[in-house]
């Protein structure tokens, strides 16, 4: 296959797998709390409700409150281009790295938050408070954890971490087992899941992301909640590509395709089952918490980069 | 075993025992920290039996056996009823600025590494590289001793230090002569129970554990 | 065999004086003990004059000139303290500051503890040395405590949890020799023994016993009571029962030392260079300066003479450091000295502050007048300890001053400052208190004079002449050393 093909058909991957694994989510967090659940596609449904939805704007608000879902919609597919998920043949990963990746979410995060004051209610500026907070803590530690990872293929280009780590012969890193709990622990904070924050909740004290697109509605709210959608599966594909890449196809062979294409599915399924766990083990913890939480990702990241240097 | 295998596995426990006195370093429930350094514990006996198996070093057995004997069965088992017995199984410490804590931690983590640089380089034995992570261990013990301010933990960051100098020994040289280790592990017995004595006679006098109130003798001017 | 019987001795004693240390004839049984163990180790301090250093044990006890005279010197201290400690716990008793448990738990710690040094000092390994060093302290952690005071378990705890700190750099650096010997020497126990690696000590990798040294220093330098690692000394000293007090301060510090002159040597000799010394030079002369400093403000007579302690043992430390035949000469005169002087006036400071019921020197006074054997005892020692000439602290002071003038001149003023400033301290607070009046607050008591007379007469004869016998053996010691 071409490797623009393959390009092309990772995105449509993203674009239309990215509600069903939320789906999935949550049937799999309904069935673990003994709750019926509404099924894998009920995201779909939901988005397309509200594409057919008019949109309700305030009266002040600017062109960034408007821009903005265009723009996290836009990153947040641009991301999945780098990110390899079933193939290391990108033709888009050349143009960015593991850095660069980052700082798209940042990016993404930077215009949530002003959308989120850009009306001047409560929620929304209070929302950005928070949401800059965690994510001041959360970035240096998720650098620090991908740098971890990139010490290890030493590169920090995606599709080379990902051929090293699947080619290595497999052995105990002990710094990838620390960088993958790192990681694993800021996904949860980026992507704003318990114990950070609750994407199933709008409780005024408690809720982050919640409360920064709650003036949102309409199409505009279809394409951030799709974005965010997309945004933790990204997350997931991240950590698979970076941690246990196995099955990806090298090139573009159509068989070693489908196989990249069933492994890829498989882990992501195995990885939300995983979430699922986490989320149901933990409780939500107070926010004045989440600084300690974010620096224990931190100082686990660095454990990780220490222990490369010292120990391989 | 391959040798390559042993070398992952005690690398990874290294691992392990660093993350341990991170932990234990940073936690405060008085519980929590006693498990945290059972496990510390669990992790160097294993180590170093994995050790005295690929190196035939059959004296690291005992070694070994005394470490799992001591400091996951005993010694806890020892505080876990002192901390029943005193009623403070309840007691969360007030722990100023973990992060800054944490930080000085990881400080002295690349601290040790470099001062066992000239170590690793003449050492050939396969466990040269965790030496700087028990040296590490050693001075996160001290750490602890120094930060906290409450008996018991202090008392864990010394058991912690002594883990640490039980792995430096392990991973420099394969173990002390056992005339030494049986040495140690003596003078360890008698710490606990003074330190088991010294915990009553605290509580009593001072109705709590919180070191902080024993700040009377100082330089009077 | 003298040495088995030397050890087994204290040992048997605290195991017996576990359970009859309250006994009516406990306190003697004590001495009697504390002195068949004196006569043994003069035994064997004879075996090594005429014949030299030996070993025994099968390699694991080592005898040479320097270790017998500090086995001479602990079993001679723990003789008189425990002749002192006979009244003055007797005393204590009386006044219901312990209880019939305390006692059998005092004597039989206070055995255990001599017990742990004379191991320390006889012990051919250096793992066996840290052993006896922990134990050591472990032993005098629950002494100190012995009032139940808050001060005074405030002041256990911290010497607990500050030597434990400190004693386990040793182990670590002991660790690090262990390596760099185990290349030379080869696996197993006998890797750790001094007479090997003194032999070898040429080959050992310096890189490896430079950082070892390092973690030693910090290690033993702790239990010497070096700045900065001295805050727990002058607690444990002012807290604690004043017999222990002058164990302490006579015999623990110096088994620490000595434990720090032995690697030094080793070290030294390794790297060829003088990187060990002068480490101790450092610290024994920050240490001198610090502590004649702080003697300037300290209103508790037991925490005055635990400074003191750390002045004179950064002297004996800067002498080892400093090297050379006649500073090490010097360094051992002073160990000595300081040793019998320091007990002598911790026996006399004990019965004054009994007199008074305090530590405070505000309100001890008149000490001549109301006891004139605890208050001649009192200034002679002082005089003594200050470096005045006829006695033996002068002599070794001297020594040491004439060897820095010549290798080190420019430490030479620090030197003085410190001595200097000592002395002020020393006679400031201390004539008021033996001077004056009799307050109405001090009460009479039978007062132990006689280890505090054999010592200050043995510190007097040190100082005016130095027998040919132990002049030899030192130099037989300081030959050892080089």
């Amino acid at each position: 296959m071409h490797p623009f093909a393959i390009e092309l058909l990772q995105l449509l991957m993203l674009l239309g797998l990215a509600p069903a694994f939320a789906g999935w989510v949550k049937v799999v967090k309904c069935r673990l709390q003994g709750r019926t659940s509404p099924g894998i596609l009920q995201p779909y449904r939901d988005i397309g409700r509200l594409f057919v939805k008019d949109v309700v704007l305030a009266e002040n608000a600017s062109w960034i409150f408007r821009f903005t879902p265009y723009l996290a919609f836009g990153v947040t597919v641009l991301a999945g281009g780098i990110i390899p998920l079933i193939s290391v043949d990108l033709p888009l990963a050349a143009t960015a790295d593991i850095i660069a990746l980052v700082m798209l979410f940042a990016i993404i995060r930077f215009f949530t938050a002003l959308a989120g004051m850009d009306i001047g209610t409560a929620f929304g500026g209070m929302g950005a408070s928070r949401e800059m907070m965690i994510s001041s803590l959360a970035e240096p530690a998720m650098l620090m954890a991908v740098f971890t990872v990139s010490l290890a293929s030493s590169s920090t280009s995606l599709t080379h971490m990902v051929t090293v780590m699947a080619h290595n012969p497999l052995m105990i890193r002990p710094s990838l087992a620390f960088a993958l709990i790192a990681f694993i622990m800021i996904a949860l904070a980026e992507t704003g899941r318990i114990p950070v924050d609750n994407p199933a909740t709008h409780l005024e004290l408690t809720m982050i992301h919640e409360a920064m697109i709650l003036e949102y509605s309409g199409r505009y709210l279809a394409l951030i909640e799709w974005a965010g959608m997309m945004k933790l599966m990204l997350f997931f594909s991240l950590g698979i590509a970076a941690f246990c890449p196995w099955g990806i196809a090298a090139g573009g062979d159509p068989p070693d395709l489908a196989l990249g294409v069933a492994a890829f599915i498989f882990k992501l399924m195995l990885g939300g089952v995983i979430m699922v766990l986490i989320e149901t083990g933990l409780a939500k913890m107070r926010i004045f918490r989440v600084s300690e939480y974010l620096g224990s990702a931190f100082l686990l990241a660095t454990l990780g980069m220490i222990a490369f240097f010292i120990l391989e | 075993m391959s040798n390559a295998l042993v070398v992952q596995l005690n690398m990874l426990l290294a691992a392990l025992i660093l993350l341990t006195s991170f932990a234990l370093l940073v936690q405060r429930r008085i519980f929590a920290i006693l498990h945290i350094f059972a496990w510390q514990g669990f992790f160097l006996g294993l180590s170093t039996a994995i050790i005295g198996y690929a190196t035939g070093v059959h004296h690291l057995y005992v070694s070994s056996l005394l470490t799992l004997g001591m400091k996951v069965v005993l010694l806890p088992y020892i505080l876990y009823k002192l901390i029943h017995k005193l009623k403070i199984h309840r007691e969360i410490e007030s722990m100023i600025n973990t992060p800054a804590t944490m930080m000085v931690g990881i400080a002295l983590v690349i601290f040790s590494y470099h001062l066992t640089a000239p170590i690793r380089q003449l050492s050939s034995l396969m466990t040269r590289s965790t030496l700087a992570l028990a040296l590490a261990t050693v001075m996160l013990g001290l750490l602890m001793m120094v930060t906290r301010r409450h008996a018991v933990s202090q008392i864990m960051g010394f058991l912690a230090m002594e883990n640490g100098l039980f792995f430096a020994a392990t991973s420099a040289t394969y173990g002390m002569p056992m005339v030494v280790e049986l040495g140690v592990a003596l003078d360890l017995l008698i710490a606990a129970f003074i330190f088991g004595i010294f915990f009553f006679h605290i509580n009593t006098t001072f109705d709590s554990l919180d070191v902080e109130q024993m700040a009377k003798l100082k330089e009077t001017d | 065999m003298t040495l088995v019987i030397l050890l087994w001795i204290s040992i048997l004693l605290a195991v017996a004086l576990a359970f009859i240390g309250d006994w009516r004839y406990a306190p003697e049984v004590n001495i009697l003990g504390s002195a068949l163990t004196f006569a043994a180790s003069v035994v064997l301090a004879l075996k090594v004059y005429q014949g030299g250093a030996f070993s025994a044990g099968g390699n694991f006890f080592f005898v040479d000139p320097f270790n017998v005279y500090l086995v001479v010197l602990t079993t001679f201290v723990s003789t008189t303290t425990s002749i002192f400690s006979r009244r003055y716990m007797r005393i204590e008793r009386s006044h219901g500051r312990v209880g019939h448990w305390r006692m059998r738990f005092y004597h039989a710690m206070f055995q255990l503890f001599i017990f742990a040094m004379l191991m320390a000092l006889l012990t051919n390994n250096f793992g066996v040395l840290w052993i006896s060093m922990e134990l050591a302290t472990l032993a005098t952690v629950l002494l100190v405590s012995l009032y139940r005071t808050p001060n005074a378990i405030e002041a256990a705890w911290k010497y607990f949890i500050l030597c434990g700190v400190g004693i386990a750099q040793a182990l670590f650096g002991t660790v690090l020799l262990y390596f760099a010997a185990e290349r030379v020497l080869g696996e197993g126990g006998n890797a750790l023994l001094w007479t090997n690696l003194s032999q070898v000590s040429g080959q050992l990798e310096p890189t490896v016993l430079r950082l070892a040294f390092v973690f030693l220093m910090v290690g033993y330098g702790t239990k010497v009571g070096l700045v900065p690692m001295h805050n727990w000394l002058p607690d444990a000293h002012s807290e604690g029962p004043t017999p222990i007090s002058a164990v302490l301060s006579g015999l623990l510090l110096n088994v620490a030392l000595y434990a720090l002159v032995r690697c030094k040597s080793l070290v030294d000799g390794s790297t060829g260079t003088h990187l060990a010394g002068n480490m101790m030079m450092g610290f024994g002369l920050l240490s001198l300066l610090v502590a004649s400093f702080s003697l300037l403000r300290q209103k508790d007579i037991k925490r005055l003479f635990a400074y003191s302690s750390i002045e004179h043992m950064g002297i004996a430390t800067f002498a080892f450091g400093l090297g050379g035949p006649i500073a090490t000469f010097g360094g051992m005169l002073h160990m000595l000295v300081h040793s019998l002087t320091k007990s002598a006036v911790f026996f006399s400071v004990g019965h004054a502050s009994q007199m008074h019921g305090t530590q405070e020197m505000a309100r001890i006074r008149g000490l001549i007048r109301g006891n004139p054997a605890v208050g001649w005892g009192l200034l002679l020692g002082v005089m003594a300890l200050s470096g005045m000439p006829p006695f033996g602290l002068f002599a070794s002071e001297f020594l040491i001053l004439t060897a820095t003038i010549k290798d080190r001149p420019l430490l030479t003023p620090l030197l003085l400052i410190g001595l200097a400033v000592a002395f002020a301290a020393l006679f400031r607070r201390v004539q008021p208190m033996v001077a004056g009046l009799i307050p109405p607050w001090q009460k009479p008591i039978t007062a132990a004079n006689i280890p505090v007379f054999l010592h200050m007469s043995l510190v007097l004869m040190l100082g005016l002449y130095l027998p040919v016998f132990l002049s030899h053996w030192f130099q037989m010691a300081v030959g050892l050393l080089k």
